[in-house]
């Protein structure tokens, strides 16, 4: 049986999204069948260019637990990890995955998830390490664990040419070239450099029109809630990342977004304040949170996960140079990490150029109970972005699919007082 | 004669534990004490520069917290939110310098923190590896540490040289022999130094010059051997949790009454690595290479040839131990991850256990005591 494909064309880019992201399910469903090869990886530094090259299937298993919560089965499977002897304190993500493995690798949406032949966890979040050792464990695949330095500071510049670059670039494509030989041993495959520089050139595009549609949404009003439609399209992004059909997915939606713009449709329709998010979603209430804020005439413009849960590739446009396929991966994986997947610890700079790029009114944080990557400094970015660029901000917590942490009046509460504020700057600006 | 022997003894426990009360940083250290958040960090190349190395150890049970939690998440360990407390409070206005390394997500986030608060600390980050598996692993860490020695370097306003390098490696070499001697006391005759009294010997050589603090062990290991022991007969276990948030000595002393601890990860970075690094040749590369090649294992350091279930069993086997103590502290993803791991490999093997979590902030110790209690009889008499 072969791994099935569809066209975009001739459709709107949400049902195209929707398609694809089944056919990617029914794929990875299918695999074993097909005899070919899984590999699990994770958003933020994943070398999928690498995998696309061997013909790995690609199961995200992030996606696998957020999916649980907005499919609202997370307590279930939370529920199974915490009675295997998890702490509740464990990231809720990698709880929910545990759930899975003890179901049999049955997930909510019908597929059930294969067995992976080799696993990728980059250092960019470390429990990706920590639950890469689980699989290990559970499954007896191989880890393959990729360093990948981020800044060292908030305004550290890797510029290339420069020694430092070099050596932080010289260790990423070290660990490529030994994983381009666990591959050729996985799947007994020769490495075909040309099959990358393919790849890269469809990344490239995807990258390219991605950057297009994050800017589209600096128009007033913005054509798309970043958090929530944002969501939808990182989500096709990364499971067809390198590949023809992802190419036209993106290009559908950059036509359709900027359709929108030209017409002068946004996502709400009478915007009155534009916000920048910054954190994780709330999965199990993702709608209801954007709508506690839709109501109030509030859009989120822009977030800076989608910048690294979409791997980083929009941060300074980063490019991939086909004609040198595996030096330009190291650089660009390099430069990704520094330029935008280590920015959450130090994200005060980034965050105030953001709310200028897009003309945004405050910043919301989003602190998530599970996910100290994401989260543990918040609260200081926040008084530090509060004092020095004399920002509104809000701050709420939750958890990503854990919907014990999810408290509505709380979180309603904070954010009609949040408005409140806003209402009371614009007034005295001189009116919205 | 022996009370000779026990009061000098004590003398300098009581020295090394007053040492660990203390939060600041001395005035005529101000700039030379560099901080760095745990594990481990190349302190060689810190003391090469005529700096100290300062170890970031948290603030024990004794801070009280007013500013920090308003800057960090409530689901974030005591060690960091401590230590931001330190930093806003102003403890530590005299460090030098500020290193945070990557070994969990929350103590990346301290080099963001302490950027916005301190800058003039100079804070970042010292990115030692996850992989320390590929063959390129010893260049990057030599990259790395290169890195350090030239930011040292314009510290001290005059480059830091090979020579002086060799003489740390060499310093540090003597003090990493007497923490081994140390810990081989403990191991075989635990009831002539007990792992609290160890661990205080350790802990000392945080917050001095190496060369201070190998006199300080050599004066320990030439007392220890002439102590009175009364014999006890108590179980043997393994205590691990102590890699990053350090156990309050309370915790320490409960278990300690019904249990020898006769090995731990207390403080590994101060033992990371595991033999002398090599004095001859490049010792930058030498440290680098030590680095990756004679070191220890932790929760927060991924290596493809140390599952820590094996490492774990080597040490009950190496310690004769006949139990372990599984700690984590709270909020610690690193340490809460592998609890599951060990323990499911202890069930395995048939090997008593008990799990532990705790917080360096504990002041209650009533509950632990009785657990700890029914499991050491449980030893006992099973
Ligand atoms: S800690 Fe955060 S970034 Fe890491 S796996 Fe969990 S949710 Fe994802
Ligand atoms: S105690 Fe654990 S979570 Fe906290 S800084 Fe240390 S390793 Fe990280």
């Amino acid at each position: 049986m072969a791994a099935t494909t569809h066209t975009a064309k001739a459709m709107d880019a949400r049902a195209a999204g929707q398609r694809l992201v089944n056919q990617w399910l029914a794929n990875v469903h299918s695999a074993p069948e097909r005899g070919q090869p899984v590999a699990y990886v994770f958003v933020m530094g994943n070398a999928v260019e690498i995998l696309r090259v061997f013909g790995f299937e690609l199961v995200f298993p992030e996606i696998n637990s957020l999916q649980t919560g907005v499919r609202k089965a997370a307590p279930d499977f939370l529920a199974k990890a915490e009675d295997y002897g998890f702490s509740p304190d464990v990231c809720s993500y990698v709880k929910a995955d545990v759930g899975l493995m003890l179901s049999d690798m049955a997930h909510p949406s019908g597929t059930r998830i294969p067995r992976p032949d080799l696993a990728i966890a980059s250092s960019l979040c470390n429990v990706y390490i920590k639950w890469a050792e689980i699989w290990e464990r559970h499954f007896g695949a191989p880890a393959f664990v990729l360093d990948i330095p981020g800044k060292r500071f908030a305004t550290w510049k890797p510029i290339p040419g420069t020694a430092q670059y070099d050596a932080d670039k010289r260790w990423v494509e070290g660990q490529l070239r030994d994983l381009i030989s666990q591959c050729e041993r996985i799947t007994g495959k020769k490495f075909d450099p040309d099959r990358l520089a393919e790849v890269e050139a469809n990344v490239n595009e995807m990258v390219r029109l991605w950057v297009e549609i994050l800017t589209l949404n600096q128009r007033r009003p913005a054509p798309y809630n970043s958090m929530l439609d944002g969501l939808t399209y990182i989500g096709v992004l990364n499971a067809w990342r390198g590949t023809p059909e992802g190419v036209e997915y993106m290009r559908l939606l950059r036509d359709e977004v900027a359709g929108k713009v030209a017409r002068g449709e946004g996502r709400v329709r009478q915007e009155r304040f534009r916000l920048i998010f910054s954190g994780t979603p709330c999965y199990v209430n993702m709608r209801r949170l954007v709508e506690l804020f839709e109501t109030h005439g509030g859009v989120f413009a822009a977030s800076d996960y989608l910048t690294y849960a979409a791997g980083g590739l929009d941060s300074s446009g980063l490019f991939y140079d086909p004609s040198r396929p595996l030096e330009s991966l190291a650089e660009v994986t390099t430069l990704a990490s520094q330029l935008g997947l280590s920015n959450h610890f130090f994200s005060h700079h980034t965050l105030a150029q953001q709310v200028k790029d897009y003309a945004a009114d405050g910043i919301v944080y989003h602190g998530i109970k599970s996910c100290r990557t994401v989260a543990t400094s918040m609260a200081d970015n926040r008084e530090y972005v509060t004092t020095r660029y004399g920002l509104p901000t809000l701050y709420i917590e939750s958890d990503l699919i854990d919907p014990r942490y999810w408290s509505d009046a709380q979180i309603k509460n904070r954010v009609d007082a949040f408005f409140e504020v806003l209402e009371q700057r614009a007034l005295l600006k001189g009116g919205k | 004669m022996a009370v000779d022997i026990e009061s000098s003894l004590t003398d300098v426990l009581a020295r090394c534990h007053e040492l660990s009360l203390r939060q600041d940083i001395g005035e005529d250290e101000a700039n030379i004490a560099i901080g760095y958040f745990p594990v481990y960090f190349p302190e060689e190349i810190v003391h090469a520069a005529g700096l100290r190395p300062h170890a970031l150890l948290g603030g024990g049970n004794r801070i009280e917290v007013r500013y920090a939690d308003a800057r960090i998440g409530s689901f974030v360990c005591s060690i960091c939110r401590s230590t931001t407390e330190l930093g806003l409070n102003g403890s530590l206005k005299g460090l030098g310098g500020f290193f945070a390394q990557p070994i969990c997500d929350a103590a990346k986030h301290m080099a963001g923190i302490w950027g916005r608060n301190f800058p003039q600390q100079d804070p970042q980050i010292l990115a030692l590896p996850q992989n320390v598996n590929s063959p390129a692993s010893v260049r990057y860490v030599y990259d790395e540490y290169q890195r350090l020695r030239g930011i040292l370097a314009d510290k001290v306003g005059h480059e830091i040289s090979d020579e002086a390098i060799r003489g740390s490696l060499a310093v540090y070499n003597e003090n990493r022999r007497l923490q081994r001697a140390l810990y081989a006391i403990k191991r075989d005759d635990p009831a002539r130094l007990s792992t609290v009294e160890a661990y205080l010997l350790v802990r000392a050589g945080t917050r001095m010059r190496r060369e201070k603090h190998n006199q300080l062990l050599r004066e320990a290991l030439r007392l220890l051997p002439q102590r009175r022991i009364r014999p006890m007969d108590k179980p043997r276990v393994v205590f691990l949790g102590g890699f990053c948030e350090q156990p309050p000595l309370e915790m320490l002393e409960t278990i300690e009454d019904v249990c020898f601890i006769v090995d731990d990860d207390l403080l590994i970075g101060q033992r990371w690595i595991t033999e002398d690094v090599p004095e001859d040749g490049d010792p930058v590369w030498a440290l680098a290479e030590s680095y990756i090649q004679r070191s220890a294992a932790s929760p927060v350091q991924y290596d493809a040839r140390k599952p820590k279930e094996d490492v774990l069993m080597t040490t009950l086997r190496e310690a004769r131990a006949e139990a372990a103590i599984i700690s984590a502290a709270k909020f610690c993803e690193p340490g809460l991850d592998d609890q599951l791991a060990l323990s499911r490999r202890l069930d395995r093997e048939k090997i008593p256990y008990l799990v532990l979590e705790f917080e360096e902030k504990m002041t209650s110790f009533e509950q632990m005591a009785m657990q700890v209690e029914t499991f050491a009889e449980s030893l006992l008499f099973d």
